[in-house]
């Protein structure tokens, strides 16, 4: 059975949001390893970042669930 | 604060747990459970990843290394935000097959291996014992901290107290599918106690001792130190062990995948759960860096403890008390769930099968409770074990890294299960051993010293620079060389073996989860009795459960009674409502020894796996097409078969009085013109007592018939009263007195249950209880036939089954007794076949049922009447 | 006289066709049921069968196919009875080949008469 090669807009939209789910923790990873790179700024400024980073994954995890949520779905 | 005031508010927090668990359950079995089981309680369930070591000891861990305890929640963070990825395959494949522990999915997964359930079983065992040893270590700790005059058996109190609670809670069910409600309620209402705590004692340091964020951010500049600059390898290293742990603890396992009732609850669970781990370590830093100015001499892991304290906040400390209580004991309670269940379906049960097998009798879902009610000891035996000889202290501070790592060794075969179809058991069970024993070596034993540090005299083998890479910090080195050389052996061993069917068959069902509802069937082919599979399965299921199922499976086949046919769909599904009881491996073991089958045939399992591959992979959507194509052809053709039968059954019918009316009268014509010619008188009067029996025969069966047409007809008469069911009982034993008995009949009966009182016909219902009666006493075929009325209320009404201990009703005839002129006796003579027909129609004019009863042993009826 | 196998499940039925046909001079053997009927004709080797249709184990006309099927009894003489009276079973049994056909309820000199003209003396 082949997939259909262009989609409608709302189930492209829907697609790209679950590609943005299965993104998300890689793009937190690299984020939780960015304070490795940069020269110290000591534990305090570190802190801030780390959980500047944190409240800001739990935030975009909250709104795909908006989206995503209530779906089983298959997978695309 | 005196050591008794201390015990008397820690068992009051406990009671009132166990009031909690209590009511939980008690609301489950009424059937009230949206608000037990929300997205919130399932998220609150799963804070038991913040045990007492997180507790207390991320302010340790801050104060002697700054930031790296952060690494411990970064891991499940990054897991949980991508709970579409991973998380969501593992709860719904968990679901599907009905998996009861980690060890149960990877059996599962791999062909239904014990072999590796065992093997995953005794890593998670080896790993947890420690961690619950530094549970138990960490409340007498804190116990001490209030308590100078601390006694010596907190720890082992408080062994017991944990074994006796998860053991009430923990085992009332047996099917892992039917959660363990209260449970779950406590360890939420815990995790709101430990996130309360944390917060309460985050907001007392930072507004209260300290001047707000910017004092605080002032005071952590002033005390930074260089150890707590970032370590990039530990950074990393830390955080992907602990990203693997939130997946492969068991206990996370357990509330994560087992106890979860809603897929969907995964979702909020995606951002809620990081969310409260946030909260749980804002103020981590804060507390460590006040803790280190007010306490410089202070152990920095009880700064939770003794800031409060020293600051004259005695209630505060209490509350962080109660905090790290509940982290230690809902962690403990977890774990020994898990890990029983594991213990007994991998380990305990397949011992006690293999040792009964010639004759699996007798109730085995006693055998199944006991044996997890053992191991829940057993588990915290060992780890109260291993406190007392550890000596706590020191030794056990970094234990529960070493656990992270020991655990992480399931990752490969579990994540490899999940994604990989080529994944096999032979590799799963190389790169476990691979990894467990590096583990082992290089960092379980050396914890406590067990092992030499210079590798036997051989550079190269030393454990803490294997193949002379020195250097390293010791966990990352452990770390890294065991879960290399595990994905090595996993990925060699998967490449280089050949799979068995079951294992191709469950990978594809793994793998493709998503891409077809039902798996790939394992039993496609012959079929086993329906019956014999409902004897194995009232004894691990229950009776009523097991009947309850399949009376549900056959109405779904569109059959009457309790014998659904055994088709693939089936079985599958029996065999995983059975694998949430005893586990995958062993309830596919029963359902083989039941089947009679020694395996099913390669060739059969090939062709399945290969072409229920290629339909997932190419052609989901016209599978579904197809089927349902299917289903519609089969209603047709099951409605035009109901048609001809009925025309057909008519046609039977009016043959069939035929039959009965002239055969009585054809003896008494032909003896009647016999006797009006000349007889010898002892002819004669042997003659005219035919023809009186004939002539009896066929009154009885005039009224039979009569008494049928009135009932098939709706206008029976009944004389409703109020009337004690031994009362009905009795009088029909009496009135069955006089059918003409083959044999004594030994009646056995339960005069306390029939004490009930219905409101029915008595004089109908004692007509159905002599027709079952009676026929037990001509039937009944036993050299000591006995008769056994169980009465049981259910269902918002009374059976009353007739059980006889005789050959029973062949499996064929099953269907067709209550038809008219069903008769199973071969000479014709002892009734008129209208008993059981007759019977059906009162209980259906009484508002009650009656059914054949299969696999009871004998001949079995059960009449039902609503209460 | 000749020698008759009554195939009948009935037993008062058995005992008034055997007290018929005795008292007419026939020797009857009886044989109560379906199972194993063919064997019984193969091993009494009667001049005429007399048999009911509806048998326990195996049905008459089942019998009577089995019969006319082996070359030895093909032309036996079989006076077939039947209690249901319907048409369908008089047209299976002369189907199956049966010789005479007589329903339930009869008369006694009917059935000594039809057993009479199947075995010529």
């Amino acid at each position: 059975m082949k997939r259909p090669l262009f989609l409608a807009r709302g189930p492209y939209r829907r697609r790209r949001l679950r590609d943005a789910a299965r993104i998300l923790p890689f793009a937190g990873a690299v984020l939780f390893l960015m304070p490795l790179l940069w020269p110290s700024r000591g534990t305090g400024l570190n802190g801030l970042y780390m959980l500047a980073v944190w409240l800001g994954l739990v935030a975009v995890a909250a709104v795909l669930r908006l989206w995503l949520g209530d779906e089983s779905g298959p997978e695309d | 604060m005196p050591f008794n005031l201390l015990v008397l508010s820690c068992v009051s927090y406990v009671v009132f747990l166990f009031l909690v668990a209590f009511i939980a359950e008690r609301r489950a079995a009424a059937g009230k459970v949206r608000w037990l089981r929300s997205p919130l309680v399932y998220t609150l369930s799963l804070s038991i990843y913040c045990t007492a070591w997180t507790f207390y000891g991320a302010v340790g861990s801050a104060a002697a290394s700054g930031l790296e305890f952060m690494t411990i929640y970064m891991g499940p963070t990054l897991v949980f935000v991508g709970w579409w990825g991973l998380l969501r395959k593992l709860v719904r494949i968990g679901r599907q097959q009905r998996v009861t522990s980690i060890a149960d999915l990877i059996s599962s997964r791999y062909g239904k291996s014990n072999l590796l359930g065992v093997a995953v079983t005794l890593i998670s065992v080896v790993a947890a014992t420690p961690y619950i040893a530094l549970q138990l270590q960490s409340v007498v700790l804190s116990f001490g901290v209030f308590a100078a005059d601390d006694r010596e058996g907190t720890a082992l109190w408080v062994a017991i107290g944990l074994a006796l609670f998860t053991v009430l809670f923990g085992t009332r069910n047996l099917d892992a599918n039917e959660r363990h409600t209260g449970v779950v309620t406590a360890i939420a209402v815990e995790a709101v106690v430990k996130l309360a705590a944390a917060l309460a004692v985050g907001v007392f340091v930072v507004w209260g001792i300290a001047g707000g964020p910017s004092d605080i951010l002032a005071r952590i500049t002033a005390a930074d130190r260089p150890e707590w600059a970032l370590e990039p390898a530990r950074w990393a290293g830390l955080t992907f062990a602990s990203a693997a742990a939130v997946i492969c603890l068991p206990r996370m396992f357990q509330v994560l995948v087992v106890e979860n009732a809603d897929e969907t609850h995964l979702a909020t669970a995606g951002w809620a759960f990081p969310l409260y781990l946030l909260g749980m370590s804002v103020f981590v830093i804060p507390i460590a860096v006040v803790g280190l100015e007010m306490l410089p001499d202070g152990n920095p892991d009880l700064f939770v403890l003794t800031i409060p304290l020293e600051a004259g906040r005695g209630d505060l400390a209490m509350l962080a008390f109660l905090g790290g209580f509940s982290s230690a004991t809902s962690m403990v309670i977890v774990a020994a769930i898990a890990l029983a269940t594991m213990l007994s379906n991998h380990i305990v049960m397949p011992i006690w099968l293999g040792l009964m097998r010639p004759a699996v009798s007798g109730d085995v879902r006693r055998v199944v409770l006991l044996s997890r009610r053992l191991s829940i000891a057993g588990v915290l035996a060992l780890g109260y074990a291993y406190f007392r000889l550890s000596g706590g202290g020191e030794a056990l501070a970094s234990i529960g890294l070493i656990s992270f790592v020991g655990v992480a060794q399931v990752l490969p075969a579990l994540v490899g299960g999940l994604f990989w179809r080529g994944a096999t058991r032979v590799g799963a069970a190389v790169g476990l051993t691979l990894g467990a024993a590096v583990w082992m070596y290089t960092l379980f034993l050396p914890s406590f010293g067990a092992i030499s540090a210079d590798g036997f005299g051989i550079g190269w083998l030393r454990p803490h620079a294997l193949f002379g890479t020195e250097g390293m910090d010791p966990l990352l080195h452990a770390l890294f060389w065991s879960l290399i050389l595990n994905v090595a052996g996993f990925c060699a061993g998967s490449i280089l073996s050949f799979p068995s069917p079951m294992e191709r068959l469950q990978g594809a069902a793994f793998v493709g989860v998503f891409d077809t509802a039902p798996g790939p069937s394992g039993w496609a082919g012959g079929a086993p009795e329906a019956e014999d599979l409902l004897v194995m399965a009232q004894r691990i299921l229950g009776e009523e459960t097991a009947l309850t199922l399949f009376q549900a499976e056959a109405r779904a086949q569109g059959r009457a009674g309790y014998l659904p046919d055994p088709t693939p769909a089936f079985l599958e599904r029996l065999e995983r409502r059975l694998a949430g009881a005893v586990g995958a491996a062993t309830a596919h073991a029963m359902i083989f020894q039941v089947a009679g089958r020694a395996a099913v045939t390669v060739a059969d399992l090939m062709a399945v796996a290969d072409e229920a591959a290629q339909i997932m992979e190419y052609s989901a959507r016209l599978e579904s097409q197809r089927q349902e194509l299917t289903r519609t052809a089969a209603a047709l053709r099951d409605a035009n078969a109901k048609l001809t039968r009925l025309a057909e059954q008519k046609d039977a019918f009016l043959g069939q009085i035929s039959h009965e009316l002239r055969t009585p009268m054809t003896s008494i014509l032909a003896f009647s013109e016999i006797l009006m010619g000349d007889v010898a008188p002892e002819d004669a009067r042997r003659q005219a007592g035919i023809i009186h029996a004939e002539a009896i025969r066929l009154t009885r069966l005039l009224d039979d018939l009569l008494d049928l047409s009135v009932l098939e007809s709706g206008q029976v008469k009944l004389h409703v009263s109020d009337v004690r069911l031994r009362a009905v009982l009795d009088r029909a034993l009496a009135a069955a007195e006089h059918v003409r008995p083959r044999h004594d009949l030994t009646v056995f009966r339960d005069s306390g249950a029939e004490a009930l009182v219905l409101r029915t016909d008595p004089d109908r219902l004692a007509q159905v209880f002599i027709n079952l009666i009676a026929n037990a006493r001509k039937y009944c075929d036993a050299a000591d036939p006995q008769l056994r009325i169980v009465v049981r209320a259910q269902d918002g009404g009374v059976t009353v089954d007739f059980i006889d201990n005789g050959r029973g009703i062949p499996r064929p005839a099953q269907a067709s007794i209550f038809e008219k002129f069903a008769r199973l006796d071969e000479s014709g003579q002892a009734g008129t076949g209208l008993g059981l027909a007759i019977c059906r129609e009162v209980m259906m004019s009484l508002g009650g049922t009656i059914a054949y009863l299969p696999g009871q042993g004998g001949a079995a009826f059960r009449v039902w009447l609503p209460l | 006289m000749g020698h008759v196998l009554l195939i009948e499940d009935e037993p008062n039925i058995a005992e008034a066709i055997r007290f018929i046909l005795s008292r007419d001079g026939w020797q009857v053997t009886i044989y109560p049921e379906g199972a194993g009927a063919v064997e019984a004709v193969r091993c009494v080797a009667p001049d005429v069968v007399i048999l009911d249709a509806m048998l326990p184990g195996q049905s008459g006309f089942d019998i009577l196919t089995r019969l006319r099927a082996d070359p030895d009894m093909a032309d036996l003489p079989v006076l077939m009875l039947t209690a249901r009276g319907q048409s369908r079973d008089r047209e299976a049994a002369e189907k199956a080949g049966v010789s005479r056909f007589m329903t339930k309820p009869f008369s006694n000199a009917e059935i000594l008469e039809q057993v009479r003209l199947l075995v010529p003396r």
